[in-house]
């Protein structure tokens, strides 16, 4: 069982700390893990991105073109531009928080978040949209919209890891007192990735 | 037990395996995070060096005094560090002494795309090149082993996608190792001319033993598949080539000089067609090309930036990936940018309005290259805006001194800026150094230096003072400023620049990210005020948008440091809950 997961972003939305989980959560179930992080200039407001290769053979550190099983988008246009790892079959998590690059605040570029839904939807037949933002205030925090993401993809079914292995990955490498918040942080991720999921089969049936 | 753990963590963890027990560095992406996680051991003695110079002259000394020893830096550091090397590679060893280097091929953050490997074969010193976090560990210790069998510093080169992915790591016991004794041995630590001539023989004489050695250790082995295409390769390239060819024939080098020529035959022998894959330059394809190797590299693959399985299947097996989103023209660029509440943004916004030509430097400053601050001219190594302000005055003319500055970041400035201005004072030079003092080393993650008082382990130490070091140097002018006092700073800008002799400015804020800071909290725009005068956006905050309808502040990035309140002519800005800034 090999799953290619890609985390997009920006500096600063705790992507190196969700790729860390993963690892942590796939090690807790018996797969090897890789990752690869974005670290340095570019975490100043940039762009920035984590692959997590979980299972299979020793691999690359960065996922190939056209090959990830899932993009979690933590941001709207990052998730866009990093469709082009996302495999045909592949899956997508997308925050609809928008975050403008300084060339959109400026007015240099612009920003068209309903064309890149559309572009998002197209790519991938299953793709979650949320509000992270404001499930993670609602957990206490919306330092943990990571771990809302999380949520939701194990929630969902994205990945193949329980939420179980999820909570004991928090315990290990965060402080005693940001437990509670990532746990409740989790769970509020988890519900919604279930009810979206059920949601779609029933609408299928 | 198995842990995950970033190639740089895993570089530390087998520092103190192997039991070193110094290690000196400065930071530089994607290194820093090697000396970072050694200052967590409190067996081995770490520090932050000055400059990559000292670190490596502090762990060859440690290395002579009869400890393992240790010092790590990027690509560039290398040759900051560059005249130790070459001489250390004369003097040997005693101690084992291990130098780690992070190329970063694709300059994720960095201002060249040069090649470790090339300086090691100049220097004459062996090159390891892990692959992943296990071999970084492994390597790590194997390297000390090494250096102390064959008297020579020795080299473990990594790149951005090792330095900085996670693997598992096995973890091992911290070895024992006893402080070698020292003794006085001129003709093999004095390097003279006549002692140098006979060191420079045994360096030759080692090569041959190590090119012996990297025949026979398993760091260099073949493994065996479809003969039909054999691939000689290293480091990260081993992963991206192993993803691309799957059952192919690999010549895997963890050791990648000198190069085990017997070996290379033997793999050459056994398959049809052999391809190079590494990335930056030609190192083993040139090798093996002088030897009458037929292998093919670089005539299909990339001189420049990083390489993926991708790149590797389209270029060499013919196979497209399959069509991808290929959408990126829809969406638009993310540049870096310098923070809300950022201390350096008031002083380019001064320096924009003057109009002056900036010599820069390297540090998160450097972004006031970009729009819309867009004043720095320009950006070559640490420590090089000082010198190339007094190089500029000397080509064009005090008049243009009239109008150049050289910016420079405190580390920066310690690391190698206090020599430039001490040439300025020495050869009549009238430039200004502006030094950006935030208190802290800020683009590599805030580290400490000499001048913000404290140690690697956070311990307070004695501090650089900024002003009485340029007194001392011979500069008269020096002036200390807070950067958001925008008035004030462009008043002393404007007569330092104007002076007839060296002046330097100190722009004291410490940089918003750190701890301590507090600001007020957020502010919004009463757009009743506002005028849609957009002078606020020439400071290029992230925080400040234009809607196009009306500007407006993102109250999730604002940190309420109110420099935009001291543009603004219309009062517009004020302080969410009612407080007016």
């Amino acid at each position: 069982m090999k799953t290619d997961v890609l985390i997009a972003g920006v500096g600063g939305q705790g992507q190196v700390l969700a790729s860390r989980l993963i690892g942590a959560a796939a090690i807790l179930e018996g797969y090897a893990v890789r990752t690869g992080e974005t670290i340095g200039m570019s975490q100043r407001g940039g762009s920035v991105v984590s692959h997590v290769r979980i299972g299979g053979e020793s691999l690359a550190a960065t996922v190939p073109f056209g090959q990830a099983d899932l993009l979690i988008g933590f941001e709207l246009c990052e998730a866009v531009r990093n469709l082009k790892r996302l495999s045909k079959k592949g899956r997508l998590i997308v925050n609809t928080q928008r975050i403008n690059p300084v060339t959109v605040s400026l007015g240099m570029e612009q920003y068209d978040a309903g064309a890149m839904e559309e572009t998002l939807k197209r790519a991938a037949q299953d793709a979650i949209f949320l509000d992270g933002y404001s499930l993670a205030r609602e957990a206490g925090s919306v330092k943990a919209v990571n771990v809302v993401l999380l949520g939701t993809a194990v929630g969902a079914g994205y990945l193949p890891l329980s939420r179980e292995s999820f909570l004991q990955a928090i315990r290990d490498i965060l402080p005693q007192k940001l437990h509670d918040l990532n746990f409740a942080a989790f769970d509020k991720g988890y519900e919604l990735g279930n009810r979206a999921v059920e949601d779609k089969t029933a609408q299928i049936k | 037990m198995k842990q995950l753990m970033l190639g740089n963590e895993a570089i530390a963890r087998g520092v103190y395996e192997a039991g070193a027990k110094v290690a000196s560095a400065y930071p530089g992406t994607p290194s820093t995070e090697i000396t970072e996680y050694i200052a967590e051991y409190d067996e081995i003695y770490s520090e932050w060096a000055p400059n990559e110079k000292v670190a490596l002259e502090v762990a060859i000394g440690a290395s002579v005094g009869g400890a393992r020893a240790t010092c790590a830096m990027k690509h560039v550091g290398l040759n900051v560090a560059a005249d130790p090397l070459f001489t250390a590679a004369y003097t040997g060893v005693n101690g084992g002494l291990v130098i780690f280097v992070a190329d970063d091929p694709g300059m994720h953050s960095s201002q060249n795309e040069q090649d470790t490997r090339l300086i090691a074969r100049a220097a004459k010193v062996p090159v390891l090149e892990p692959s992943d976090s296990q071999e970084c560990k492994d390597f790590t210790r194997k390297a000390f082993e090494i250096s102390e069998q064959f008297d020579t510093p020795i080299i473990v080169r990594l790149t951005t996608r090792v330095a900085h992915s996670q693997g598992l790591v096995e973890l091992g016991e911290r070895e024992d190792i006893p402080l070698k004794p020292y003794a006085k041995d001129p003709g093999k630590y004095v390097m003279m001319p006549a002692m140098a001539r006979k060191r420079h023989v045994v360096v030759e004489e080692r090569l041959e033993k190590l090119t012996e050695y990297s025949n026979e250790t398993p760091l260099n082995h073949i493994e065996w598949g479809d003969r039909k295409i054999g691939v000689i390769t290293s480091g990260i390239a081993y992963q991206y080539a192993k993803e691309a060819f799957g059952n192919a024939s690999f010549l895997k080098l963890g050791m990648v000089y000198p190069l085990p020529e017997k070996l290379i035959r033997e793999f050459a022998a056994g398959v049809e067609t052999i391809y190079v894959i590494e990335e930056l330059e030609p190192f083993i394809e040139d090798h093996c090309l002088k030897m009458g190797i037929p292998v093919k590299g670089k005539a299909l693959l990339p001189l420049i930036g990083e390489y993926n399985a991708n790149l590797i299947r389209e270029r060499i097996l013919g196979q497209k990936a399959e069509k991808l989103n290929n959408i990126e023209e829809e969406v638009p660029v993310r540049p870096p940018v310098m923070c809300p509440g950022c201390p350096h943004r008031g002083l380019f916004y001064v320096l924009k309005k003057l109009k002056l030509t900036v010599t820069g430097d390297i540090g998160c400053y450097t972004l006031g290259t970009l729009a819309p601050l867009e004043s720095m001219d320009t950006c070559v190594c640490m420590g090089a805006s000082v010198g190339m302000a007094h190089g500029m005055e000397k080509a064009m003319g005090r008049d243009a001194a009239r109008k150049t500055v050289a910016v420079i970041g405190d580390s920066t400035f310690i690391h190698s800026g206090i020599t430039g201005l001490i040439g300025i004072v020495y050869n009549k030079g009238t430039s200004t150094v502006v030094i950006l003092d935030n208190s802290i080393t800020g683009m590599t993650g805030h580290q400490h230096n000499p001048t913000t008082g404290f140690t690697i382990k956070g311990e307070p130490t004695r501090q650089v003072d900024l002003v009485k070091l340029c007194q001392a140097v011979g500069v008269d002018r020096v002036r200390v400023c807070d950067p958001f006092d925008l008035e004030t700073l462009e008043k002393v800008i404007k007569e330092e620049v104007a002076a007839d002799e060296p002046s330097v400015v100190i722009a004291q804020r410490p940089c918003a990210l750190l701890k301590h800071v507090k600001f007020n909290g957020a502010l919004r725009i009463d757009r009743e005020k506002c005028t849609r005068c957009k002078m606020c956006m020439r400071l290029g905050c992230p925080a400040i948008v234009d809607r196009g309808t009306h500007v407006e502040v993102n109250p999730a990035l604002c940190v309420g440091c109110d420099l935009c309140t001291k543009v603004c002519r219309f009062n517009a800005f004020e302080r969410v809950g009612g407080d007016h800034a």
